[in-house]
């Protein structure tokens, strides 16, 4: 009864069977009764993008240096919302599914990596938004866009470790949920989404923001998408390999993450 | 033929939980716990618990509430961790023990079959297989786009069984099915465990109903006070844990007997005589006691004392059973028994010995002293003492008369 996530657990019949149960279950009962049902995980960001946009853009003119900054700031919303909408629901899903950890043995890990799932898709259609304003206003899409998906990777796996850490550690500490807000909305200002990053003219506060794997993230994704104007970790650091630093902290919080969960996740049923 | 290895092994398994006096759940009280001594009791769930379960045994596990069992059972599942100790299971397991996990009232009975498929390690393509088939056999045809809050307790406990009788695996626990559900529903639980023992699949069955442990189970183990008591055939098994549960209650009708006694609540009568004790005992050996198994008589002991000069008093008692109605009356001038005339300060003690053919349960014995010719009560005490009668077999029916059966062919 060891507990031992290897590729082939992930990928065996039964556990994908019953990921994708968790995952639709998820979005019937996320929508149950409201009348545009799953249009809001789309219209959401948009409003956001439109409040910030009139605010940020039409009044106090920021980026006016960058082009098509609108649609800069909305891959930034979009990349953040994801984010956030991912720890976040993460962050509940094993207390939420104490019924099912109290009753039946199933892997645990399942639960989170359902509720990652859920967010991915959201994260799809909205890219999907990001694309069509981007014909709209005629971004030139630069050649290193494929490395897009290399940074999706990275955002992913970040706070996928996030994910399991918040989710073990809420079972035990139920404060963790408010605290974990207040941390969000404070990594909101201090990542680059709604200002550019040459706004901020001290070059060491430039380099500590960078160092934060999701503000590196989402400059590197501008970058290779929007506007070669953004700002990234390469030429803040003077160095093509300053990328590594945000890489190891992810993948370190992943292994942190993944470590926490593990050793939690046995007594999960008696604790909850 | 070579003696077959286990399929289930618990070795010295232990159980304890840690109850923090106060919950610990917020990082406040976390942090303030650093600087104070957090207190905490140890709640020994299961001690040092061994046993074996050979393949194609019908294993039951018994015991009263609180006695350790559902933890075992959800070690067994896998659910929790054995503290010390080790579980080597052999074979692939149900990994759940309840019905309808998972099942959500905001789901349609179809969304449901499916979560719950899948929760039960069911792929798409089996559930598409099976699901006319669980569909069928909970009779639920029309139901099941409807959402399951929709649903009487009855149907979903039918769909959720319907569900978990396609888990396919080597060993099945089950946790007390047989306490949901109508008739109709136990007959076809029933019908189901038949099948499994035919089939010879490997059964681990939790139960309080011991009806169900003699039917079912080749092998059973009775869990008391976090330990295994004993292991060993159903009978024996089911015997032990009907007497344990006889000795549990006599110890709370003993503290609700010496409580009565102290205040008496309906007492009347002018006092001539009085009652002093009534007390039930064992007529084998005369001593008190307050339980009986359904083999013996039940004596009735009653003791009066006169205040007064009295002529040829009546004695009598009834017994009421919990709905208060009385199942027997007895007095001495109904069965012929006569009586002297009693002088002033003379004690008159009125023996009986009853058949006993009441059915399991608990009785109260109402008891008075009258004069002669029921003119006058002098003393009268409702439900002064109470006694219990357990352990029969056929327990829904009202009364046990000694019978004979005979069969004869023509």
């Amino acid at each position: 009864m060891s507990f031992k996530i290897t590729l082939s657990k992930i990928t065996s019949k039964q556990n994908r069977a019953l990921l994708r149960e968790l995952v639709s279950t998820d979005f019937k009962l996320r929508y149950q009764g409201s009348v545009i049902g799953y249009a809001w995980s789309l219209l959401r960001p948009l409003m956001l993008f439109a409040i910030l946009y009139v605010v940020f853009v039409q009044f106090l003119r920021l980026g006016r240096d960058i082009s098509h900054f609108p649609i800069y700031l909305l891959l930034g919303i979009v990349l953040w919302s994801f984010f956030s909408e991912m720890t976040n629901q993460s962050l509940t899903s094993i207390v939420a599914r104490g019924d099912l950890i109290r009753k039946i043995r199933i892997p645990r890990w399942i639960i989170v990596l359902s509720s990652s799932v859920a967010a991915l898709i959201n994260l799809g259609l909205n890219l999907v938004v990001v694309a069509v304003f981007m014909v709209i206003d005629g971004v030139n899409v630069p050649a290193a866009a494929p490395w897009f998906l290399l940074i999706l990777l990275e955002i992913y796996v970040f706070a996928l470790g996030m994910s399991f850490y918040l989710a073990a550690a809420f079972v035990k500490f139920r404060d963790l949920s408010h605290i974990w807000e207040v941390v969000l909305q404070g990594m909101f200002y201090v990542t680059p989404i709604l200002y550019p990053l040459s706004l901020v003219t001290n070059e060491t506060a430039q380099k500590i923001i960078l160092l934060n794997p999701m503000a590196q993230a989402i400059q590197d994704a501008r970058n290779v998408l929007v506007s070669s104007d953004t700002l990234t970790i390469t030429e803040v650091f003077h160095s093509p390999l300053a990328w590594m630093i945000p890489a190891i902290i992810c993948v370190g919080m992943f292994v942190f993450g993944l470590l926490y969960f593990k050793r939690e996740s046995k007594y999960f049923a008696e604790n909850l | 033929m070579a003696e077959l290895s286990p399929i289930i092994e618990v070795k010295n398994v232990s159980k304890f939980f840690r109850l923090p006096h106060e919950r610990i759940s917020s990082v406040k009280s976390h942090v303030l716990g650093l600087f104070r001594r957090q207190s905490f009791e140890t709640q020994k769930a299961l001690q040092d618990v061994s046993f074996e379960i050979k393949p194609g045994e019908f294993f039951g596990i018994v015991g009263r509430n609180g006695s350790g069992k559902s933890t075992l059972l959800k070690m067994l599942a896998g659910i929790y961790m054995p503290t010390r100790g080790e579980i080597v299971i052999n074979g692939r397991l149900t990994p759940f023990i309840e019905l309808g996990v998972g099942f959500s009232p905001e789901l349609t009975g179809r969304e449901n079959v499916f979560l719950n498929g899948a929760l039960l390690g069911f792929t798409r393509k089996e559930m598409d297989a099976l699901y006319e088939d669980i569909v069928a056999f909970a009779e639920l045809e029309r139901f099941m786009d409807q959402k399951l809050k929709n649903y009487s307790s009855g149907m979903q406990v039918r769909l959720a069984f319907s569900i978990a009788i396609r888990a396919r695996s080597d060993i099945l626990l089950i946790d007390e099915v047989l306490a949901v559900g109508d008739l109709d529903f136990q007959k076809k639980c029933y019908s189901y465990f038949f099948d499994l023992k035919k089939r010879g699949q490997t059964v681990v069955l939790v139960s309080h109903d011991m009806s169900a442990i003699r039917k079912f189970c080749t092998k059973a183990a009775l869990i008391h006070n976090s330990k295994v008591r004993k292991i060993g055939t159903p009978g024996e098994i089911a015997d032990l844990y009907e007497d344990l549960n006889l000795k549990v209650a006599e110890q709370r009708i003993e503290i609700q007997n010496k409580d009565q006694k102290e205040v008496v609540k309906k007492r009347d009568g002018t006092g001539k005589a009085t009652i002093e004790s009534v007390e039930t005992y064992d007529p084998k050996t005369g001593k008190a006691r307050d339980s009986f198994t359904a083999k013996e008589s039940i004596g009735v002991r009653m003791v009066c004392a006169a205040h007064d000069e009295i002529q040829k008093p009546a004695l009598g008692f009834i017994f009421q059973d919990q709905a208060d109605i009385t199942v027997f009356a007895t007095n001495t001038v109904d069965r012929k028994v006569t009586t002297r005339r009693v002088k002033k300060g003379e004690r008159i003690v009125l023996e009986a010995v009853v058949d006993n053919v009441f059915t399991d349960g608990e009785y109260t014995i109402t008891a008075a002293i009258e004069g002669e010719g029921f003119i006058e009560v002098y003393d009268r005490i409702k439900y002064l003492h109470t006694f219990i009668i357990g352990g029969h077999s056929l327990a829904h029916a009202k009364v046990h008369p000694g019978h004979e059966l005979e069969i004869s062919y023509q």
